[in-house]
């Protein structure tokens, strides 16, 4: 399977309020997609689409080899999806969390603890989250959301709360191995910063697609020219 | 567009409803013990089994939305658990007038069709307010779905498990069946009648709001005009 | 399967950690009978007046139990979690109602022993058996409704409010069995035997919202 994510017509409504709006695009397996645009834009809306939770109300929408939402549950348990909600139970430990989620995916719990190590959280993975700093909590959400070894992932801000040590020590993590490279779907605010990281790049505003093309041919003045 | 063949409706109806009043307060003998305003029986009752039907309707067009999807069968089933929401009222009512006037109460609790009934009109009663703490439309019309589905399940549990506890003293008036020929009849009218009633009133509040929404949709397609929508628990399409 | 034993060991995990239901549950249970004892002037009851007490208070307690039964789910991000997993979503109700069936055990363990002691004239110990079924059957109802009308509610405003006003009229048929079934067994000289009907009537309430529950749960959880 070569497309990883396959947009035509892409639409979401809430009543009469389209929070995206005529979205396509192609995006190859492997690659990154940055989405740049302001609050509001629909960047959380389309993750969150793309990550099954949410149904389209118009357009079609192809993730992996399945079809959404008819096809979701051949997809769901290859994608990935780290955004705003940390999606921990405060009064459990990571460790409890991380078990819990590794048992639904039917994951073998000795990943947990090595993951646990990767992210940091080795020392401290027995307290409840509710006693984590903000940082703490974004790791173990990163352990999460990439226990089950995702082809697809959802990022939503992931560096956000993250000093830059932390940050680097997540990228690996975040990017898949060279022989099994992820596709990443990343929303960013930093045009920089994410036009280095991406191989295309999709601008939203008032959810609908301004920009769209390979990150190589676009400048950080259109980026942020979405934010005007 | 919205509303064909209403106006014929209407008049049947009216044409039933009316023939059927007189002949329960002309034709119709009068009841051995109970006189006269047994004859509130041929108002109660048909009431009550149009407005069950239309409780179990409901979840019907309920489960054809959950399939489809489309928002059309979400209001479908919207208004029939609507009118029949309203027809239950009036079966309360006549049901405490007959209570009054034959027992001298206002509520019999060992009417178990009564009760089974209240029961249900008070689940039913939570719906528009479910649907009404809902603001995504969508999610409303879903949940509302769900509601409607289990509500319309529980409509004969509820009568069954009511009718099942011992009866003291009074006998089940509305249980019986055996009613000779003329009272048959026109039960059997009046129940036509209040059939027609709720069919005509489905159809005239599909048609109103089938007509508001495209109204709205052709002011802001036209006008680039349409009011902000409130928060409301009737579906809009 | 295994997805059940995931989610209910999370369940219970965190119900022993937070104590969120159960301590209330059964300080609310504890409080009705001493109001009842006040409201009804009476010493002690027997018979259809004790079972209607005893199934009307594990009722209410069971209310309180229903409210909570999605919150931390709603609040912490459990649904999404939960939803991005290649399981059956009906598992999820199952793990529901088996956690608020566990908590009604614990409940009535405690609730049933000071309702002989405080409320009860006839002592239990003759109908002791008979007795656990009818609340096993009872819980069973109880449960499933809660595990339902918890999810409808959670995600509305007014959540405490609504989750009560569907699911009580909706458990009234299991109120009219319970009570039908434990007025023989709380009577003086007790083992009256379980009366067929109710107990069928009860038994065919919890299979067939078992199984509405099941198939119309799904649209619940979506976004």
């Amino acid at each position: 399977m070569t497309t990883a994510i396959e947009l035509a017509g892409l639409g979401r409504a809430y009543g009469e309020r389209a929070a995206l709006d005529g979205v396509s695009l192609s995006l190859p397996a492997g690659s990154t997609l940055v989405v740049f645009g302001p609050n509001g834009a629909g960047k959380s809306t389309l993750l969150r689409i793309l990550a099954t939770l949410l149904r389209p109300t118009t357009g079609t929408v192809r993730v992996l080899d399945g079809e959404l939402p008819r096809e979701a549950w051949k997809v769901r348990g290859r994608i990935g999806l780290l955004g705003h909600d940390p999606l921990l139970y405060r009064e459990l430990s990571a460790r409890e969390n991380l078990r819990y989620h590794a048992r639904l995916h039917a994951v073998d719990p000795a990943r947990v603890d090595e993951l646990l190590d990767a992210v940091g959280l080795g020392a401290r993975a027995d307290d409840p989250i509710s006693t984590y700093s903000r940082g703490m909590v974004q790791r173990a959400a990163a352990a999460r959301a990439v226990l089950h070894d995702p082809e697809l992932l959802l990022l939503d801000e992931p560096r956000a709360n993250l000093d830059p040590a932390a940050a680097a020590a997540l990228e690996p993590l975040l990017t898949g191995t060279p022989e099994r490279p992820r596709t990443r779907v990343v929303t960013s605010h930093d045009p920089a910063g994410g036009l280095a990281e991406a191989d295309v790049a999709l601008g939203l505003r008032a959810g609908r697609p301004v920009l769209l093309a390979p990150a190589a041919g676009v400048t950080v003045d259109q980026i942020g020219a979405l934010y005007r | 567009m919205h509303g064909k063949g209403l106006r014929g409706l209407s008049v049947a109806t009216i044409v039933v409803l009316v023939g059927a009043f007189a002949v329960a307060a002309f034709y119709a003998p009068l009841d051995a013990d109970q006189g006269f305003r047994q004859k509130i029986f041929y108002l109660h009752v048909p009431l009550a089994i149009v407005a069950l039907v239309g409780f179990i309707v409901g979840g019907l067009l309920a489960i054809q939305h959950l399939r489809t999807r489309e928002p059309i069968w979400d209001l479908r089933s919207y208004v029939a658990i609507h009118i029949s929401l309203i027809l239950g009222v009036g079966v309360l009512v006549t049901g405490a007038i007959w209570a009054k006037s034959s027992w001298g109460v206002w509520w019999l609790w060992d009417e178990p069709t009564l009760v089974s009934f209240l029961i249900v009109f008070l689940l039913y009663g939570t719906y528009t307010p479910m649907r009404f703490a809902i603001e995504d439309r969508e999610r409303q019309a879903r949940y509302a779905s769900v509601f409607a589905i289990t509500a319309g399940a529980f409509v004969p549990i509820c009568f069954g498990a009511v009718r099942a506890q011992p009866q003291e003293v009074h006998p089940q008036t509305f249980g019986s069946g055996d009613l000779p020929g003329p009272m048959w009849l026109t039960f059997l009218v009046c129940l036509a009648g209040m059939a027609l009633l709720f069919y005509t009133l489905y159809r005239f509040e599909i048609a109103a709001k089938l007509a508001r929404g495209r109204l709205r949709s052709l002011r802001r397609q036209l006008l680039d005009d349409a009011p902000v929508q409130r928060r409301s628990a009737a579906p809009t399409i | 399967m295994r997805v059940l034993a995931a989610v209910l060991r999370k369940e219970l995990r965190l119900e022993l950690r937070t104590f969120e239901s159960v301590p209330g549950m059964v300080l609310f249970g504890l409080t009705i009978f001493v109001v009842f004892h006040f409201g009804l002037e009476r010493a002690s009851v027997e018979g259809d007046l004790a079972a209607g007490i005893l199934v009307v208070t594990l009722l209410f307690a069971g209310m309180l139990g229903l409210n909570r039964l999605y919150v931390a789910d709603e609040e912490q991000g459990g649904f999404d979690g939960f939803l991005l997993a290649p399981v059956d979503r009906t598992w999820l109700f199952v793990a529901k109602a088996t956690a608020l069936f566990a908590y009604l055990v614990a409940l009535e363990i405690v609730m049933v022993p000071a309702f002989a002691l405080l409320l009860l004239e006839p002592g239990l110990g003759q109908a002791l058996p008979e007795l656990v079924l009818v609340l096993a059957l009872t819980n069973a109802g109880f449960a499933i409704i809660a595990a339902l009308v918890g999810a409808i509610a959670v995600r509305t405003r007014a959540r405490d409010l609504l989750g009560p006003l569907i699911a009580l009229p909706l458990l009234v048929p299991v109120v009219i069995a319970a009570a039908g079934l434990l007025e023989p067994l709380l009577r003086e000289g007790g083992a009256g035997g379980l009366d067929a009907k109710w107990l069928a009537i009860l038994g065919l309430y919890d299979l067939v919202f078992g199984l509405l529950s099941v198939a119309v749960f799904d649209p619940l959880l979506e976004d």
